[in-house]
Formats: structure tokens, sequence, C-alpha cells
């Protein structure tokens, strides 16, 4: 994947707004359709779209978050969908404590707690398991975060007061001042929102000499050490802010779903987010929304031709890491330079 | 403490170590030789599971089936190499990953639509569906014991075939220097197929051996393929000692935490929130047991000396 000059490679597209390549093309087309699409379908009646897309840009964040480490890092984490599910159960467990009383300490509706909930016991999962499992390269910590995600999976199985495997429903949305997150354009405007700041958030960050250094760690690691560089830190501060934003993912999908389970975080999940990144193209700035969107809408229309559209899914999946190498927006910028 | 109720549960743990090691051998095997991650380990599992199960049906043994379902594993391990693995060697460990997770997607699917999405129980004959009495009056399932012995003999058979034959010669020479040992002219694409094969066979068997005790389903490779990465991991990649030894620990612990960590959280705070807390702990265990030993030793226990 590094060896296909992508977005921010090319020096004409660094910017988001300097110079209109066609990836810049492709992020602010892919952006305007996510903002005008729903609220439009929402008004002809469709409203089943705005759910869709709501759905489609909380795994968009998700796979933002994961593209931080994964593109621009190199850290392949196979365990993702476990700060969606601490996200998720940071509204859940809350609002069930309001609900039916115990644990008055965290017992609350209050969108503020939920979304600082969900941030702090992200960042401190991701601390303690990156700590741990950035000391390891390769194999190991591809194997190692995978592991430690299914042990988040298996906890919240083994919590019988909160459902266990049966999952948890969440009577109350989240409260936030101003906005009502129980009409469904407003839930998907605070998604979208979210998902402009943390492209926004990322955008800044690559660019940044944070984000340089973190890049130069993926592409010669011994070289950033030489020069002065405590790498580790830098992955670990990398590492801890996507598990953070990956935790706010979960707490939109949370207040999306109203019912949360084990199954969100299931290992499989943190596989299909991987595939978001990879397949719109690891280390652009949109590059995982373009995979999310891709992802979802071929899981959609498959999924109404047979129940069995798992196999043409997974076949497509294979045919993708063998022969479509720098995902969707490798396609874009290659368009792109054909065409001028 | 009930000594006779440790003791079961150590002959359960043991089973479920066996168990993990078939699984884990084959991934170790062939990660240490062809660089390769195999997400889709467990898939193998699965398939000796369901096809054992038809061929018990069919023949009306289960031994019978487990002997014939062998080679239809192996056969399908080939074929998965052929197609899909090969083409991934050249590859970085992301793109194997990502494969053969499209391979699971595949491996469940293509299984759902053979057998259903029911699971299947698999019926043992007779003389190994009773319990036998142990030393001390232990009384133990026949087929568990039975379970323990084969991986007992197949960890016994590996460490030959990997130390004492030509094969396992060359497959220690194909782990320290793959392109060494194919200038020598040696076919390495042909070890690669048997060594995959082998690795598949041995998660087939796996899933053969546990289908009578909690019957084949789909999905049922995907839960025990972390535990088995688990094992690796704890054990060094790419090193058959450290799998074994990983895998005992992991088995014992697992099964040990799962019965009496209630009672020794009893000794130190309230038996309510022993009940409580038990559960939740000892689902993590072996997860945290990882996390220790990384912490220590991040290339696991015995991690081999040439890469």
């Amino acid at each position: 994947m590094s060896d296909t000059p992508l977005n921010g490679a090319t020096p004409r597209s660094s910017g988001l707004l300097s110079g209109w390549t066609a990836t810049t093309w492709a992020t602010a087309i892919c952006l305007v359709l996510l903002a005008v699409v729903p609220p439009v379908s929402f008004y002809a009646g469709q409203p089943f779209h705005v759910d869709l897309a709501t759905r489609l840009v909380c795994l968009s964040i998700a796979a933002v978050s994961l593209n931080l480490i994964l593109g621009y890092g190199g850290m392949v984490s196979f365990g993702h969908a476990a700060f969606i599910g601490i996200g998720a159960y940071s509204v859940g467990i809350p609002a069930y404590h309001a609900t039916y009383g115990e644990f008055d300490l965290i017992a609350s509706y209050n969108g503020w707690f939920h979304i600082a909930l969900a941030l702090v016991v992200s960042a401190i999962f991701a601390a303690i398991t990156g700590a741990i499992s950035l000391r390891t390269r390769g194999v190991y910590f591809i194997m190692i975060t995978m592991a430690f995600g299914q042990m988040v999976f298996f906890l919240f199985v083994s919590m019988e007061t909160y459902g266990g495997d049966d999952g948890l429903t969440i009577d109350v949305r989240s409260e936030l001042p101003l906005i009502d997150l129980d009409k469904p354009l407003q839930l998907y405007f605070l998604c979208y929102g979210s998902l402009l700041g943390a492209l926004f958030i990322v955008h800044r960050m690559v660019n940044s000499r944070f984000g340089m250094a973190i890049q130069g760690a993926k592409g010669n690691e011994l070289r950033m050490q030489s020069i002065g560089y405590n790498t580790y830190v830098y992955r670990l501060v990398a590492y801890i802010i996507s598990g953070a934003m990956c935790g706010y993912a979960g707490f939109l999908l949370g207040n999306f779903t109203t019912f949360i389970s084990p199954e969100m975080m299931d290992w499989t999940r943190s596989g299909e987010l991987m595939f978001m990144v990879i397949l719109g193209g690891a280390a652009t700035l949109v590059g995982p929304i373009l995979g999310a969107v891709a992802f979802i809408l071929l899981e959609e229309i498959l999924s109404g031709f047979t129940i069995y559209w798992h196999l043409p899914f997974g076949v497509l999946l294979i045919l993708c890491v063998l022969f479509a190498r720098g995902g969707l927006m490798g396609f874009v910028s290659q368009w792109g330079r054909r065409n001028g | 403490m009930d000594w006779t109720l440790l003791l079961i549960q150590m002959l359960n743990g043991l089973q479920l170590g066996v168990l993990l090691f078939l699984l884990a051998s084959g991934l170790t095997l062939v990660f240490g030789i062809m660089d390769f991650v195999n997400l889709a380990h467990g898939s193998f599992y699965m398939v000796g599971a369901f096809v054992c199960a038809s061929l018990t049906f069919f023949t009306g043994n289960f031994l019978i089936g487990v002997i014939l379902a062998i080679p239809v594993v192996a056969l399908v391990g080939v074929i998965t190499e052929k197609i899909v693995v090969q083409q991934l060697y050249a590859r970085d460990h992301l793109d194997h990953v990502l494969a053969t997770f499209g391979l699971i997607l595949c491996f469940d699917t293509l299984v759902h639509m053979i057998w259903g999405a029911q699971g299947i129980a698999v019926p043992l004959p007779k003389w190994l569906d009773g319990q036998v009495e142990l030393f001390g009056g232990i009384v133990f399932p026949t087929f568990r014991l039975l379970i323990i012995g084969t991986g007992l003999t197949i960890a016994f058979g590996l460490y030959y075939l990997v130390n004492h034959t030509r094969l396992g010669m060359l497959i220690r020479a194909g782990a320290s220097n793959r392109t060494m040992v194919s200038a020598l002219g040696v076919d390495i694409q042909l070890l690669f197929s048997l060594v995959f094969a082998l690795g598949a066979v041995l998660a087939g068997l796996a899933g053969m051996l546990i289908s009578p005790i909690t019957e084949a389903s789909i999905g049922m490779g995907n839960e025990i393929i972390i535990t088995a990465f688990v094992v690796i991991i704890v054990g060094g990649i790419g090193s058959m000692k450290g799998a074994f030894i990983a895998a005992m620990i992991i088995g014992l612990i697992d099964t040990l935490g799962r019965s009496f960590l209630d009672d020794m959280f009893k000794v130190f705070m309230s038996a309510p929130a022993a009940e409580t807390s038990a559960p939740a702990v000892s689902a993590m265990l072996i997860y945290i047991l990882m996390a220790a030993i990384l912490a220590v030793r991040p290339q696991g226990l015995f991690p081999p000396k040439v890469r």
C-alpha cells in the first residue's frame, strides 16, 4: 500500500483546498453527497435511507480513527471494535442505572457525561493495551490487539447485569442541549458533523510534526529513532487518540441503534472496520469513508439478493486484496493522473 | 477444597489444552515456514466437524467418520492453498489477514449452504459414550479421555515428524531459510502445500474430536481461533514446543479459572462481590495472562531462534 502515491504523498494534494486534484474532488463530492442525500431522501419519504446513512457515518468515524493508526502509522490494530463497544456501553450503562437505580455515581442521561465516559474509558483502555501491544511488531501486534479486543467482548458477555450475551436496550437516548437525538435527521447531522470534526482532527494531525513522526516511524522506525524520536511514545499517543475517537463513534452508534450487545465488538467487526479502511484506501483522508460507503452499500445490495450474500462478499474481499491495492482512492488518484 | 473436582477439572483443562494444541500447531507451522498468517485456520476446524458429522451419519460409526473425514479436510486445505493462499505468500501480513478474513466469510457461507443453519450433534458409539473410573475413584467421560490420548499421541508424532524425519528436516530448514532451501533444489511449493494441508488436517481433527461434545456449528472456529492465537503468542510464534506448553497452560488456566475463581475470590471479598466479579475475571483470565507474559517477554515464552 505504501508504495502507491496517495493523498498527502503528492505535493499538489497535500492541502485540503490547495490545488483541486482528483483526490480532493473525491473528498469534496463524497462529503457533499453525505450532507445532501440523507435529508433529501428523508423528505422524499424514505426515512430508511437516513438510518442507513447514520450507521454508515458512525462506522466511517470508526474507520477514520482506525486509519489514523493503520494507514498513517502502520499499526495493524485488529481490535478496534472493542472501542466501539466501550463507547456504546458508555451510553447504555449510565442510562440503565438512571432508569433502574443502583450505582448513582454513574447513573445519568446526560449526553456530555456519556461522551466524557466514552472518551476517557476508551483512552484508558487504549493506553493500557497499547502500552503492552506496541512493544511488539508485525504479526504479534495484529494478534495481540485482536486478543485484547476479544477480552472486552468476553468481559461484556460475562456481565449478566447488563444483559450479557443478549445485550442491553437503551431506553432513553443521551440528552444533549439544543438537539434531540430521537429525531433521525438531528441525530444524523450530529454524526455527520462529528465525522467532519474527526476528518479535521486527522487532517491536522497527519500534517503536523506529530503526524510526520508517526508516518516516519511507519516508513523506517530505526531511522526515526536514530534522529532522536521516541517512536514508542509517538505510537502510543496515536493509538490512544485513535481509540478515543473510535469510542466516540461507539457513543454515536449506541445512540443510533438503542440496542447494544457484545456482538458489536466481536473480532469479525474489527475485521470489517479494517476492510473499510483498506477498501477505500489506507493513509488517505476520505478513503475510509469511501470504504465504509462501499462496504455498507454492498452489504445492503447483496443481502437483498440472497441470504448467502456473505459468499460473494467474501470472494469480493479476497479479490480486492489480490488485485486492488491502494483501494478506491488508489483508483481515483490514478484516474486523476491519467486525465491531467 | 474438593480434590476430586480439582482433578476432574484438571483433566478437562488438559482436554481443552490438547484441542488448542491441535489448532495452534498448524497455525505455528504455517507461520513458521511460510510466514503466513491464517485467520481462516478456524474454518478447517469447522469444516472438519461438519464433514465428520455427515460421514458419521453415512457410515454409522464415529471412528470411521473421522478416518474418512481426514483426507477430505486435507483436500479442502490443498485447494484453499492452491487457489488463494499461494497468491499471498509474497504479500505482507496485513494482506494475509484481510484475504483470510474474506475466506472465513466464504467458508461459513458454504457450510451454511451445504449443511444448513442448524448445528449438527454427532452421536458417539456406545463404548465411547460412557464413563470410566480412574485412580482414586475419579469418574471421567471415556470420550474426553480419548481426546486427551489422541492429542498427546499426535503431539508426540509431530515432535517425531519435525525432528526425526526427512520431511521434518525440510520443514525446519524452510523455517530458518526459505530461499536457501529452494536454491538447494527442494520443491518449496510442494512443501508449502504439504505443510498447509497438515495444518488443515490438525485443525480439522480438533473439530472432529469436539463435535460429539459441542456439536458442529457455523462459526465454531471463529471463537476458538482467537484462543489458539493467544496460545501461539504466549508460546512464541513459530515454535512447536512453545505451542504445546502454552496450549496446556492456557487450557488448564481457563478451565480452572472458570470453576474455582469464585471460591478463591470469596476468601478475600464478600460472597455477592465474588459471584459478580469472578465470571468477568475468569472470562478475561487468559488475556490477562497473555498481557503479563508479553510485558516481560514480548516475543513469547519460546521464540524460535532463527527468523
